[in-house]
C-alpha cells in the first residue's frame, strides 16, 4: 500500500489539458495488463487513479495519460521530467485479451475523449502479437480535432494490415477534414461480424450507455462487451468502499467490467 | 436509366425498396459529382433536392459572427443530405460542402413531392427512410449538446 516514488523520465504534452507521463521504474512489483491502474502520488496534492496507457511489454516503463480536471490531476500537468512521484500498483481488471486471442475475434475498440489511454496498451498488444489476433478495428471520438489524443500513433496504427482506425469530433471549425459526429455514427457505420466480435469500450458513462445500445442494435452480445469504469478510487484495493457500484469494487472487481454484469446498473441514478 | 436504377437500388437509403417504386423514383434522380470545397448549397438558397452520397464526404457548416465558420456534421457514403424540400418554405438552412470529392446521386425535391403526392404508398415508403433519417441525425445532435467529452463532464 506504499507508494515507490519514481522519477519522470518525460513528460509529453498531449493536448491543451493532458499530458503523458513516461516513469522508468526500475523494480515494478508485478507486470501490469492492459486495462489496469495505477494509484499516482503527487506530494501536496493527494493520489489519483489513473490508468497504465504504455506498453504492458514493457513493465519497467510506466506510462500515464493524464487530463487535468481535479485537485490532484491539475498539478500533475505541470510535473516535468526528473520530478518524483509516488506509484501504487498495477490494481484492477484487465481487457480480456487472452480470450479475444484465444477465441480468434475481432476487437472493436470504442474509445471516447481520454478513454483511448486505457485502451492504447491494447493497441500495442495486439500489433505485437498480430497474429493471435483477428481484426483490430478503432473507433474514437473526441471533443475537438485539438483534443485527439496520440495523433501521430493514430496515424500508424492505421497502417498495419488488419487494422482500421476511424476518428470522429464532436465539433471542428473550417479546415477540418474528417469527420464531424458522434462516435455511434461511426459504430453504425462501421463493418464487423456482431458473432465474432469482442467491443471493449472506454470514454464517459453515457458514451458507453450510448454505445452498448447501438452494439445490442448491431447484434453484440452484450457478453461480449466489456466496459471500463471510473469511481472515485482511494485505496484501490477494495478496503475503503469509496468506489462502491452496487455490489462491486471498482477498484478491485474493475475496473474493467463485462457490460452484461453492469449494465443494469447503469442506468440508476447516482449509483 | 436502367443503369441508374440498378445504382440506386445499392444506395443503402434506399435498400429493400419495391421495384415499382424504385423505377417511379429514378424519374427523379441524377448522378451528381463535386469537388472537394464546392458547395452542394448554401444556406438561404432554394432546396432543390435531397442528395444519397456514393463517395466523399459533405460538411454541413454555418457561419457564425465570431468563430468564423463551423462544421455541425459530416455525412458521409451510404448517408443521406438534406430533407427542407419536404417543408415550405423549401429553403436550405445550412451551407452544405464537400471535404473531399463528392459523388451522389441528387434525387429532385420537387419531383419527389409530386410522386409522394401522387402515390401515397410511394410517400409513406419515403417519409419513413427520411424520418429515419431525421431521427439518427437527432440522436446524433443530441449526443453533440452533451458535450461528453469536456472536462468534468
Amino acid at each position: 500500500m506504499l507508494p515507490r516514488f519514481i522519477a519522470i523520465r518525460r513528460a509529453l504534452r498531449e493536448t491543451a489539458d493532458t499530458i503523458t507521463l513516461e516513469l522508468e521504474d526500475p523494480n515494478p512489483p508485478a507486470p501490469f495488463a492492459a486495462g489496469q491502474f495505477n494509484m499516482l502520488y503527487l506530494f501536496g496534492a493527494g493520489e489519483a487513479a489513473i490508468s497504465i496507457s504504455g506498453a504492458p511489454e514493457r513493465p519497467n516503463l510506466l506510462a500515464h495519460t493524464i487530463r487535468g480536471v481535479g485537485a490532484v490531476t491539475m498539478p500533475l500537468l505541470r510535473a516535468r521530467r526528473g520530478d518524483a512521484i509516488g506509484v501504487r500498483g498495477p490494481y484492477g481488471s484487465a481487457w480480456p485479451l487472452q480470450e479475444a486471442a484465444r477465441s480468434g475475434r475481432d476487437l472493436l475498440l470504442l474509445a471516447g475523449g481520454i478513454g483511448l489511454a486505457p485502451l492504447r496498451p491494447v493497441i500495442y498488444e495486439v500489433l505485437r502479437r498480430r497474429r493471435e489476433f483477428g481484426r483490430l478495428i478503432v473507433l474514437y471520438g473526441a471533443r475537438t480535432p485539438q483534443d485527439l489524443l496520440y495523433r501521430k500513433e493514430l496515424a500508424q496504427w492505421r497502417m498495419h494490415p488488419g487494422v482500421t482506425v476511424k476518428l470522429t469530433v464532436d465539433r471542428a471549425a473550417a479546415g477540418w477534414s474528417g469527420r464531424v459526429g458522434v462516435i455511434t455514427d461511426l459504430l453504425r457505420a462501421a463493418e464487423f461480424d456482431p458473432a465474432e466480435t469482442i467491443a471493449l469500450v472506454c470514454g464517459p458513462e453515457v458514451m458507453m450507455r450510448f454505445c452498448c445500445h447501438e452494439l445490442a442494435r448491431r447484434g453484440v452480445s452484450p457478453r461480449q462487451v466489456y466496459l471500463s469504469m471510473e469511481r472515485n478510487m482511494k485505496c484501490a484495493a477494495g478496503f475503503c468502499g469509496h468506489c462502491q457500484f452496487s455490489p462491486f469494487f471498482v477498484c478491485r472487481d474493475g475496473p474493467v467490467f463485462r457490460a452484461d454484469r453492469i449494465l443494469p446498473l447503469l442506468g440508476i441514478r447516482e449509483l | 436509366m436502367e443503369n441508374l436504377a440498378r445504382l440506386l437500388k445499392e444506395h443503402p437509403f434506399l435498400h429493400g425498396l419495391e421495384d415499382r417504386h424504385l423505377e417511379f423514383l429514378t424519374g427523379c434522380a441524377a448522378n451528381v459529382r463535386y469537388a472537394a470545397d464546392e458547395f452542394l448549397f448554401r444556406e438561404g438558397q432554394e432546396s432543390g433536392a435531397s442528395y444519397l452520397l456514393r463517395n466523399g464526404r459533405v460538411a454541413l457548416e454555418i457561419a457564425v459572427p465570431g468563430r468564423g465558420q463551423v462544421q455541425l456534421q459530416t455525412v458521409e457514403a451510404g448517408e443521406v443530405l438534406g430533407w427542407s424540400w419536404l417543408f415550405a418554405p423549401y429553403k436550405w438552412q445550412f451551407d452544405a460542402r464537400a471535404v473531399e470529392p463528392v459523388r451522389a446521386f441528387a434525387l429532385d425535391g420537387n419531383c419527389l413531392r409530386a410522386k409522394c403526392e401522387a402515390d401515397h404508398d410511394l410517400g409513406y415508403e419515403v417519409v419513413k427512410r427520411f424520418l429515419y433519417q431525421v431521427h439518427t441525425r437527432l440522436e446524433r445532435t443530441r449526443m453533440q449538446l452533451l458535450d461528453l467529452y469536456r472536462a468534468g463532464g
